[in-house]
């Protein structure tokens, strides 16, 4: 591997990583709220979080390039406030991904949240406990492996992204090309060689999430 | 301390829960069959349940008033409550879940020291062990504890020998005794076994149908020869 397939690889692993740790707050307010919860627009809600994950991922990467591009309702607060570009940049990699991923993130953590005993976070309210200590010290630690099993999943659907990243951040060298950009481009190039490679970190590491994750999936704790 | 049943209006499956009584004994027995509304009467002083209508008073504390659209939080209501499947925290050591209240920014002065508490239920022994780890009876003397020890105003306690055989019965029943004989808190004992609610209670409510249909000493309600069992 050379110097230039290792930043790729080393770009691919942290933005996948930091988009996940940035969704996870979200997330899991998503997902609580999903599974403990009943409010008006709660289904709406359910179906547009699980939008990303049916619809073509190319489409969604348009709508996020109509959203973040300097002529979008976002892309152009950001510009003209901040100075911040976000299209064909690192940062609209990390959105592609973290949009992408969030779903498979709120799936997970709304299961794991769901399989704790409401009656134990109301036995923790009557021994005094408020909604902050009852998450952190009943439903948090019980839905932990499910959550944590929920991270893992976004993190490997975020290293495998392609279609949405393609069209918000394109692919450029040492900017936004991912690992999945790259192999596309050179098969794309008849680089074969470049491209198994790549191919063989890139699984390894989607192996190598997708497998703890079952693991924490399959011995997650009961409540 | 008085408990004050007022105007109570609650919609279960069937039928509705539907009284107004006070309660002046230290342990009042909720007594009926299965599907009486004993639990859902306890979840309601408990605040864990939304009435049609109730107002609920424990000495000068306005528990719920729906005329008055009052309905104090259940971390502020200081009721302890011990449900029939405990719900004891699987994944804190027991040492942990009988301190969780003490932890809980409301947690007023203790009324009761730890130790003595522990002493009293025997479970010093069990400490550091996870709850997993534990036998039937021990976890109800574990689940008694941590509910004492939130220093509550009143005790409720939902069947705490149902799930028990005989043998473990005849094992907890004195540790009921001791906390009645040792701890001043009102309690409230949802029973369908008249030889518990005989042996533990000083007044018994008779439920049938989310409705009262008798109350008076265990003697008054059983006979005499039931309640000489105590």
């Amino acid at each position: 591997m050379t110097a230039n397939e290792w930043q790729i690889v080393w770009f691919t692993a942290w933005v996948s990583a930091l988009s996940t740790l940035l969704i996870l707050p979200f997330g899991l307010a998503t997902a609580w709220l999903l599974a403990r919860k009943d409010w008006p627009g709660k289904s709406i809600c359910e179906t547009l979080v699980a939008l990303p994950l049916v619809m073509p991922p190319v489409a969604t990467g348009l709508i996020l390039l109509k959203l973040l591009g300097r002529r979008g309702p976002i892309g152009s607060f950001l510009h003209d406030t901040l100075g911040l570009d976000v299209v064909f940049t690192w940062r609209a990699v990390l959105i592609a991904l973290g949009v992408m991923s969030f779903p498979l993130l709120v799936r997970s953590a709304r299961v794991a949240f769901e399989e704790v005993n409401p009656r134990l976070e109301q036995i923790a309210r009557t021994l005094g406990a408020g909604e902050w200590r009852v998450f952190l010290t009943i439903t948090a630690p019980l839905a932990a492996r499910g959550i944590a099993a929920g991270l893992l999943l976004a993190f490997a659907r975020a290293l495998g992204e392609f279609g949405a990243t393609i069209m918000v951040a394109g692919n450029i060298p040492g900017q936004t090309s991912t690992l999945s950009l790259a192999i596309f481009q050179s098969v794309e190039l008849g680089e074969d060689e470049h491209a198994l490679g790549l191919l063989a970190v890139s699984t390894g590491l989607a192996f190598l999430a997708v497998w703890v994750s079952e693991y924490l999936f399959r011995h997650r704790r009961r409540a | 301390m008085t408990l004050k049943l007022q105007n109570i209006s609650l919609p279960l499956a069937d039928f509705a829960l539907e009284l107004d009584v006070e309660c002046h004994q230290r342990v009042t027995g909720i007594f009926g069959p299965s599907g009486a509304g004993k639990t859902s009467l306890l979840e309601l002083i408990a605040g864990l349940r939304q009435p049609v209508s109730a107002r609920i008073t424990l000495g000068t504390t306005v528990l719920t008033d729906t005329k008055a659209g009052t309905a104090l939080p259940v971390r502020e209501r200081r009721i302890a409550y011990v449900p029939q499947d405990l719900a004891l925290f699987p994944h804190l050591p027991v040492r942990a879940n009988v301190l969780y209240s003490r932890k809980s920014q409301l947690s007023p002065e203790p009324m009761f020291q730890f130790e003595h508490v522990v002493r009293l239920l025997e479970i010093e022994p069990l400490l550091d062990r996870e709850i997993g780890r534990l036998s039937g009876g021990e976890k109800q003397r574990v689940a008694l504890a941590r509910a004492i020890l939130s220093s509550p105003h009143l005790l409720l306690l939902d069947e705490p020998l149902s799930g028990l055989d005989a043998r473990l019965k005849s094992q907890i029943l004195p540790f009921l005794r001791r906390i009645k004989d040792e701890f001043p808190i009102p309690i409230l004992y949802v029973t369908h076994h008249v030889d518990e609610a005989s042996a533990l209670c000083d007044e018994v409510l008779v439920l049938e149908r989310g409705r009262m249909t008798r109350r008076g000493t265990p003697a008054e309600v059983f006979g005499p020869s039931e309640s000489t069992a105590r």
